[in-house]
């Protein structure tokens, strides 16, 4: 295999609390890679951890009260991103990975027209001047198949729809055709139709800028037909890793299990859909107070008194290349006790 | 007075109206500008500024003699109005028309001036506070705490206490100095506000340096308060330098300011009121019209009414 784009290991970023009880572990451990020209799925609740997990990548999360302990390694090209130096960090950003966010709508400058925002990332990094910084936001709302480019360009935010804001964070991420792009739910503040359309257009722009793409969802059936491989997370950490047909045929997990379940199929029928939220019992406990043994346990069909007291390592399933597909969970080593106790 | 400062006066109150005209016809194409005439003092404020503005750039056009001229200093001592002297003449036989006229730069230019000062030292200072927070913001708050908390006039009286005879400029600098801190504690608490929306952790996504992301994503977004602060803010400041200058410790006679204007006729305000009263109301005017024109502006620039 080609040496990875992004190395994740071990990351660990918590946040101190003052009210509400100590230390919010709401990313404890994980690791991942992105190979060049892939997409990678992260997939979890919300709650779980996947936008902290992204915004520690770029070393975004606000300090205090959040922190990335030592002993967590972020590799992007072989540069570890946590000792590099501001403005290293910075020629990084929005340069060589870019990222958009869940609401398109508030994450653009009220008072900015399109057309600058789009342009800014290639003013800071590529000092273009500003005529031509004007045509090159023209051509990326053209890419991004936005129609009337020439007179969009001068629109502001509020004259847009949600579908068209994402597409123009798109283009505004996309300027500098950066080697990997995170994107944070880029399609959950948005209805049905237009996230397929924003799927799409994505999957289009990977192919043609041969991009890494890391694409955060809570929901599975976004990523089964965008992603190359998947990392399920739940309470801060990664609980399976697969490639993606390999998960959808043979999910270990029993979390994983349940969010396939709250898939919805073609052929499901619409009262099944309004049910699906309570395929998983329970929620996502709140960081500071993870469960004890395996964070899963309280809300697991299968769990027994091992699960309540000692927590699983990440095991390999054994199945495929080594290490391929792994799965934090007790099952793997007592596949018997998969039957539901009632 | 002659013909030409008669007709230079009613040059001035054209360009007044056709400025107000011109403000309302391109305001009708806004929703912002809708809301802005839609206060029925907002057309009367703006036209009094246009007015005074004009006036004040035009001076020599506009008054009929100049400012410090004492041509009858017996004779025409405390003449009240006439044709030839519409508002009257002052004590020394000065025209206070004419005064009221070059009065109007200095009063209305040390106002802007001062402001602006105080505008640019706030704006930063708050800009800084509200952004990088950690020691610099609590730093900065407890100086301004200090300085709300010292009286401002007392301030002034130390400078002119050490400069003998405080320059026009120096005046300017010493009023905006003092004058930062209200605007200082808005611009962060606006700051800490917009720093926690995700356009600016886009621009920081973006690789955008600190400095930029406060000048270019973070402070366009403060205008809006800000412009409504100056407005009311000049008008706070031409009524301090009235009162520098009524104590003495304003700007120096000859040059006119309304303030000094005033002072210049307290002693004859029973014999001749007209020397007082016509400086006084022209900072009447003014201030209200600038609390007109800010009070519109509020409303206008409110983005929580963007829709209506
Ligand atoms: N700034 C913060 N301060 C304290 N806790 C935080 C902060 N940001 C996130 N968290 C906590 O981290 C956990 C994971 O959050 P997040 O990464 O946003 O989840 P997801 O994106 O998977 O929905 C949550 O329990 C959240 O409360
Ligand atoms: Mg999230």
């Amino acid at each position: 295999m080609t040496e990875p784009l992004l190395r994740v290991r071990d990351l660990k970023t918590y946040f101190v609390t003052e009210r509400g009880g100590g230390t919010a572990r709401a990313v404890d451990g994980v690791s991942f890679d992105v190979h060049p020209g892939e997409t990678l799925g992260i997939v979890g609740e919300s709650g779980c951890g996947k936008t902290v997990t992204s915004l520690s990548i770029l070393r975004l999360i606000p300090e205090p009260p959040g922190h990335i302990l030592s002993g967590s390694l972020i590799e992007f090209e072989g540069r570890n991103l946590l000792t590099l130096r501001p403005p290293e960090l910075r020629a990084i950003r929005g340069n060589e990975v870019a990222m958009i966010f869940q609401e398109p709508m508030t994450s653009l400058n009220p008072v900015f027209t399109v057309g600058d925002q789009i342009a800014e990332a290639a003013i800071v990094h590529q000092r273009l001047p500003r005529k031509r910084a004007r045509a090159r936001a023209i051509e990326m709302l053209r890419l991004v198949g936005i129609p009337d480019p020439e007179e969009r360009v001068d629109h502001y935010p509020h004259q847009l729809s949600g579908g068209m804001s994402q597409r123009v964070m798109i283009a505004m991420a996309l300027v500098c055709h950066p080697k990997l792009l995170i994107a944070d739910e880029p399609t959950t503040a948005l209805d049905v139709t237009i996230q397929a359309q924003i799927l799409e257009l994505l999957d289009r722009l990977q192919a043609e800028l041969g991009m890494a793409v890391l694409l955060i969802t809570h929901d599975l059936g976004i990523v089964a037909g965008t992603s190359d491989r998947v990392v399920v997370m739940y309470a801060g950490q990664v609980v399976e890793t697969a490639a993606t047909p390999e998960l959808f045929a043979h999910p270990l997990h029993p979390y994983t299990e349940g969010l396939m379940a709250a898939v919805p199929r073609i052929d499901t029928r619409v009262s099944q859909v309004r049910g699906r939220l309570h395929t998983i019992p329970g929620q996502v406990p709140a960081a500071s107070a993870w469960p004890a043994g395996c964070r899963f346990h309280p809300r697991c069909p299968y769990a027994w008194d091992r699960c309540t007291v000692e927590e699983p390592p990440l095991l390999d399933a054994g199945r495929g290349e080594p290490g391929s597909h792994a799965v934090r969970c007790w099952l793997l080593t007592e596949p018997r006790r998969r039957t539901r106790q009632a | 007075m002659n013909v030409r400062a008669w007709l230079a006066l009613l040059g001035a109150i054209a360009v007044a109206l056709a400025a107000v005209g011109e403000a309302r016809r391109l305001a009708a194409r806004g929703s912002r500008g809708r809301r802005f005439f839609r206060h029925a003092t907002a057309s009367g404020g703006l036209f009094v500024l246009a007015f005074f503005t004009t006036v004040a750039v035009a001076a020599p056009l506009v008054a009929p003699y100049p400012p410090s001229s004492m041509p009858e200093i017996v004779a025409l001592r405390d003449a009240p109005p006439s044709l030839a002297h519409p508002l009257g003449t002052d004590l020394y036989s000065r025209d206070v028309w004419s005064r009221l006229v070059y009065g109007a730069r200095v009063s209305l230019g040390i106002g802007a001036l001062a402001m602006l000062v105080a505008l640019t030292v706030g704006a930063a200072a708050g800009a800084v506070a509200g952004y990088a927070r950690r020691w610099v913001d609590p730093v900065l708050m407890r100086l301004v705490d200090v300085g709300l908390s010292i009286p401002r006039i007392f301030v002034l009286l130390m400078a002119v206490a050490l400069w003998e005879r405080l320059p026009v400029s120096a005046l300017v600098l010493v009023i905006g100095l003092t004058g930062w801190f209200g605007t200082s504690r808005l611009v962060r608490a606006e700051v800490l506000s917009l720093r926690e929306r995700e356009f600016v952790a886009a621009a920081r996504a973006l690789g955008a340096r600190p400095a930029r992301i406060i000048l270019r994503h973070v402070l366009p977004n403060v205008a809006a308060p800000l412009i409504v602060s100056a407005a009311l803010g000049i008008g706070s400041v031409m009524l301090l330098e009235a009162s520098l200058s009524f104590l003495g410790i304003g700007v120096p006679s000859p040059v006119p300011s309304w303030g000094n204007m005033i002072a210049d006729g307290k002693d004859q305000l029973a014999t001749a009121p007209w020397t007082s009263l016509f400086p006084g109301l022209a900072i009447a005017v003014v201030v209200m019209a600038l609390t007109a024109v800010g009070d519109a502006l509020r409303d206008a620039l409110d983005p929580g009414r963007e829709t209506a």
